[in-house]
């Protein structure tokens, strides 16, 4: 067991914890201020919810012994056998205990995530229910998939170093089932759903930043050369991308825009997130700079298809996403990372298409599985709230408060 | 006695307060208001998505003073407030039944 890896890991664990309450400044001042306490919420309590799922089953069906490349069982069910020694196929330098919270706050954001697009609508009650079953039968299955020992995808030679698949990509596309199935907000199109705390959202922003770094250096599982690459690339991509995006609104609209900066930058961290042990700083640049091309790209094709995609998380994080799991099979370098493999730019066009599979896996995937799970929970609880609860909005019709009672 | 309620632009409140002060004018009440005449709104632009904000932000000031003293805070209002472009405002004058301190229970002009 090597002390300074076992720190890096727990401090990054720490800094991806910090990445769920961020989200919900980032998505809460997108919002209408009546939904404030309501979106927050949905957040902030993932913290609650996936933790203790994590504990009993999430983290032994995600990466417990493996079962025929499916799913991981329930050898380790309540954490047993998850001790203070290191693991013998995950994180050989540090606790296992340590691996297992780092990849806890993984899967606590990775729902969270989701509920950007059915913001300012759905039942608690409902939002509770669906995110235990997400998290049971499609965010484990994944993250088994790509990064448990025996996981098909691994074995396939998907990389995704830090969830460019499984947090991003499978967020996306169910963000984009539960849009379709739960419907537009009333009124949309209609009224102006202006941001209510631009300042929030860009505050939130920065602290997704900051934890990214240990989302995706943290991802090394150790404190190495390759933990430092994925820091430095990841800062990269998202400054790029922040840059790349106000110039593109600068042209397209006359203005830029701190949204603008803000949502690029995210998009930023978002695309290099698979690729962050893999490619090198120049890549960054280009697909940071991409990144807020297609994104930006999406999000106008959004407003020509009509879904209600309240904030974005198809166009910022399905898209994002699958163009970093892409860009990772042009742009992977084994002089980077000599466990993974040369991407197309470097000699290996087959990389990209085990790229290409795994993204199209996960979309059909989560697509379908959340399109269920979402059928199933309007059946158990119904999963809007009355017209008139969304009229009063979130705050006080689920959970009896104000968010801002300013006299 | 009457009430003025001036909509003014909300920069030139300062400016308004005190020259009604110095006027004689001892007390007002302030409301930040939204509204339109003929000033148009503005566009505002989020991820791309164009919302017209047709509602300008406007500080509504109501003075209430004995008669007389009218013509004289509506000359000042109108020179204190005027930037000579749309959106100046408007003065509104409103006739008022009674006025009582609440600490003394004086009435009518002593009240104001």
């Amino acid at each position: 067991m090597n002390t300074g890896d076992t720190a890096f890991i727990l401090i990054s664990s720490a800094l991806v914890m910090l990445m769920t309450p961020g989200l919900a400044l980032f998505y809460g001042g997108m919002t209408r201020n009546k939904n404030i306490l309501g979106t927050l919420m949905q957040s902030f309590i993932m913290l609650g919810i996936i933790t203790v799922e994590w504990v009993l089953w999430g983290y032994s069906t995600a990466f417990g012994p493996d079962h025929a490349g499916i799913i991981g069982g329930l050898d380790w069910l309540g954490l047993k056998g998850v001790g203070m020694e290191p693991s013998t196929v995950y994180g050989p330098t540090i606790p296992h205990m340590a691996f297992m919270v780092f990849q806890c706050m993984f899967a606590i954001i990775t729902p969270a995530l989701i509920t950007g697009a059915f913001a300012e609508r759905v039942k608690f009650s409902a939002f509770v229910l669906f995110t235990l079953l997400w998290a049971t039968l499609v965010y484990n299955p994944l993250a088994h998939w790509v990064w448990g020992a025996g996981g098909w995808l691994g074995k396939m030679g998907a990389m995704d170093f830090a969830g460019g698949t499984v947090v991003h990509i499978s967020s996306g596309i169910s963000a984009l089932a539960a849009a379709l199935i739960i419907g537009k907000r009333r009124g949309y199109g209609k009224e102006a759903f202006i941001p209510h705390n631009l300042p929030m959202t860009v505050t939130g922003a920065g602290l997704l930043w900051f934890g990214w770094f240990g989302f995706n250096a943290g991802s090394a599982l150790a404190c190495n050369g390759l933990a430092a690459n994925a820091f430095v690339v990841t800062h990269i991509a998202s400054a790029t991308a922040a840059l790349s995006w106000i110039t593109i609104e600068w042209l397209h609209r006359g203005r830029p825009t701190t949204l603008g900066a803000a949502s690029g930058a995210v998009a930023g961290l978002v695309a290099i997130t698979p690729g962050s042990g893999f490619v090198g700083p120049l890549a960054a640049l280009i697909i940071g700079a991409l990144v807020s091309v297609i994104c930006y790209g999406g999000i106008m094709l959004k407003s020509k298809l009509g879904y209600d995609d309240s904030l974005d998380v198809v166009g910022v994080h399905g898209l994002g996403g699958t163009w970093g799991a892409l860009a990772t099979g042009l742009f992977a370098s084994k002089l980077i990372n000599p466990n993974g493999a040369n991407g197309l730019f470097f000699g290996n066009p087959g990389q990209l298409w085990t790229q290409f599979l795994a993204v199209a896996v996960t979309w059909i995937f989560a697509f379908v599985m959340t399109s269920i799970i979402l059928k199933v929970v309007d059946v158990i609880v119904g999963l809007r709230v009355t017209d008139e609860e969304e009229e009063r909005g979130l705050d006080i019709s689920q959970h009896n408060e104000t968010g801002y009672s300013l006299s | 006695m009457k009430k003025i309620e001036a909509i003014i632009k909300p920069f030139k409140l300062e400016e308004v307060k005190d020259g009604l002060s110095r006027m004689g004018v001892k007390g007002m009440t302030v409301t930040e208001v939204k509204g339109f005449g003929r000033q148009r709104g503005h566009k505002e632009i989020y991820r791309g998505a164009e919302y017209q904000v047709d509602f300008v932000p406007k500080v509504k000031i109501e003075v209430v003073l004995d008669s007389k003293l009218v013509p004289q805070a509506i000359a000042l209002i109108q020179e204190k407030a005027r930037t000579g472009k749309i959106g100046d405002g408007k003065i509104f004058v409103i006739p008022v039944e009674e006025v009582v301190r609440i600490r003394t229970g004086e009435k009518g002009n002593e009240a104001i």
